[in-house]
């Protein structure tokens, strides 16, 4: 609907292409680094246009990837079990709040609106799962607290449920003699495919990049490690390092790879969210829409 | 009579949406168990808090972990830190969102348009685990490319970017604004697509050039996404971004002064320092404040401009 002048328009063009360079750069920077030989990392240190290409740091990674892949492994694991719960929970938690006719509709609506305003914050939270529930070092600590489901999702799917879904169609369900189950399942669901999308997209991404979780609640079980709480841990014993410091508790359990080896993980973690993002792109911008305006 | 036949009927009503309560269970027991149980939680602000006895078991120690807070100073540095960092957020980050929105606006071609988008939109894909590496790749000490390219380049001293805390307010700003310009210009790109062109044909016929048609038409319309995305800002006021403010100076001691934030504070108050008392204040003074905040700033805004208002 551009209707502004010639020049204007040029003037964004170039502007939105500096900005669009700006966001990939640093992680060409990431990508070119892991990429160069170790000898000219630690002559020229990271750069974009390296002296010396070189596998080295992939080649390092192939051979001693164990813990690499694991951690790979339990990422897509939690990520799967974890968006699947969520889009349970919340669809189920959803669907009823949005029938006009459910007893009790405002005050379950409230309980969960409520959760938008007010929390406990990290300590009560974390002795509840820790002390109540016994989480820690367990596969649970990566899905259930927080991200298994949020109230804002609960909303927007309630708000898309009770403007999309005409009253006589669920009602027309009912004369079928279709149960409640049966209506959701059958009539519901298959009218609802975007805003299954969307909850699935944004809690997936969500899960693929948490290490909250993890850094709270694995402590000893290191070997249930998403590959970003792997990373975590190698950029708090690089840290480390660079300060010259001696504390073997930090670096226990983990071998502390070289300068380009580092990045060659961070860019092995990066590249399937660069690989799936463009074609999910529509999607996460319309959740992005969905989410920015009232619920 | 009459309570007696509404009592009747109410049950038979929650009997009719049996089916719909039990698909409510699991939902609802997650928040109960999620947000609800820990706000009892919070009575541990007041208390001498021991892993051993628990948030009901442990002994009160009225105001104590406040006074403690308050009298070591860190109170006034991470509650400073924390606010002025997200009034700058607030202020540049709208700025910076509709003015890429604005000009994602004059884009005609629908695949540059998108290509722009898809690009802009990266840095909310990435982890702050990973935005922390990248940093690491610009500021490293002997490796990072703005020591070893940019300033050797120009003949200048290497600078230590991890042990001087006054270069880190300008740097989370940037990273902050990095990875989020991209997401709010796209919610503020929606609220201008959703213009009616009439608006803007009229004004053209009228004489009004590019500047004119901004700041009389695209503006003022984007004011109740403004107030809408400010009042849940200024409700967040005392909630810091952890991974942007614990990642990305990698934890490093030497900086807190600049980059300690109410979130960081209770994170290694926790589980770092073994420092629980102090650290539940600071998060009690956080949550309270959090919905405080909220509450005001909505009720400020449904006196003001009630159908802006949140709820």
């Amino acid at each position: 609907m551009a209707v502004t002048g010639k020049q204007f328009r040029i003037f964004s063009h170039v502007v939105l292409i500096l900005l669009s360079l700006s966001c990939v750069i640093p992680l060409l920077l990431l990508i070119m680094s892991s990429f160069t030989s170790e000898a000219a990392l630690l002559r020229n240190g990271y750069s974009l246009f390296p002296e010396a290409f070189s596998l080295e740091a992939y080649q390092f990674l192939w051979h001693s990837s164990g813990q690499i892949m694991n951690a790979y492994r339990m990422t897509l694991l939690s990520s799967l079990v974890g968006t699947l719960s969520n889009l349970t929970l919340t669809t189920l938690l959803a669907y009823p709040l949005s029938r006009r006719s459910l007893p009790g509709r405002s005050f379950f609506s409230f309980l969960v609106f409520f959760t938008l305003l007010f929390n406990g914050g990290l300590i009560p939270s974390y002795l509840v799962w820790t002390q109540t529930f016994r989480i820690k070092d367990t596969f649970f600590a990566l899905i259930l607290p927080n991200l298994l489901m949020n109230g804002f999702g609960v909303i927007v799917m309630r708000s898309y449920f009770s403007t999309n879904i005409p009253n006589e169609i669920l009602e027309a369900g009912r004369i079928d003699g279709a149960g409640e189950t049966r209506t959701l399942i059958s009539i519901v669901l298959p009218m609802s495919k975007p805003i299954l999308a969307t909850t699935a997209l944004m809690s997936g991404l969500a899960y693929w990049n948490d290490w909250q979780n993890g850094l709270y609640y694995l402590v000893k079980r290191t070997d249930l490690y998403t590959i970003q709480n792997f990373l975590n841990r190698l950029i708090a014993s690089m840290d480390f390092i660079s300060n010259n410091a001696t504390n073997s508790a930090i670096t226990a359990g983990i071998t502390v790879p070289s300068v380009g080896v580092r990045m060659a993980v961070a860019v092995i973690a990066l590249i399937p969210i660069l690989i799936i993002y463009p074609f999910l792109q529509k999607g996460f911008v319309k959740g992005i829409v969905i989410g920015g305006v009232k619920g | 009579m009459q309570n007696m036949r509404g009592r009747k009927t109410l049950k038979k009503r929650i009997r009719s949406h049996l089916p719909l309560f039990i698909m409510m269970l699991p939902g609802i027991t997650y928040l109960l168990i999620n947000n609800y149980l820990p706000l009892t939680g919070l009575q541990l602000a007041f208390k001498k808090f021991k892993y051993s006895q628990g948030i009901w078991g442990s002994q009160w120690n009225g105001v104590k972990n406040f006074t403690y807070l308050f009298r070591s100073g860190d109170a006034a540095v991470i509650i400073r830190n924390t606010i002025l960092y997200n009034l700058v957020f607030l202020v540049l980050g709208t700025v910076f969102a509709i003015f890429t929105a604005i000009l994602l606006n004059e884009i005609r071609q629908k695949s540059m348009k998108q290509a722009y988008q898809t690009l802009i939109l990266i840095p909310h894909m990435i982890s702050y685990v990973i935005v922390s590496y990248i940093a690491y790749a610009f500021l490293g000490n002997d490796n990072g490319m703005i020591n070893s390219s940019l300033l050797k380049g120009m003949g200048l001293p290497a600078v230590s970017w991890y042990t001087e805390p006054k270069y880190w307010p300008y740097i989370l700003t940037l990273i902050h604004l990095w990875k989020t310009f991209g997401y709010n210009s796209i919610i503020y790109f929606a609220t201008i697509v959703g213009i009616d062109t009439a608006y803007y044909e009229a004004a053209i016929v009228d004489g009004a050039g590019t500047w004119k048609l901004i700041s009389r038409i695209t503006l003022p319309l984007l004011k109740p996404t403004i107030i809408t995305l400010t009042l849940l800002s200024i409700g967040r006021l005392f909630y810091s971004d952890f991974g942007l403010f614990y990642q990305v100076p990698m934890n490093s001691g030497l900086l807190y002064s600049t980059t300690n934030t109410l979130d960081t504070f209770v994170y290694r108050g926790l589980l770092e320092t073994n420092d629980v008392g102090r650290a539940s204040a600071a998060g009690f003074i956080q949550s309270i404040m959090g919905f405080l905040l909220v509450l005001g700033t909505n009720l400020i805004v449904r006196r003001v401009e009630s159908e802006n208002a949140l709820f």
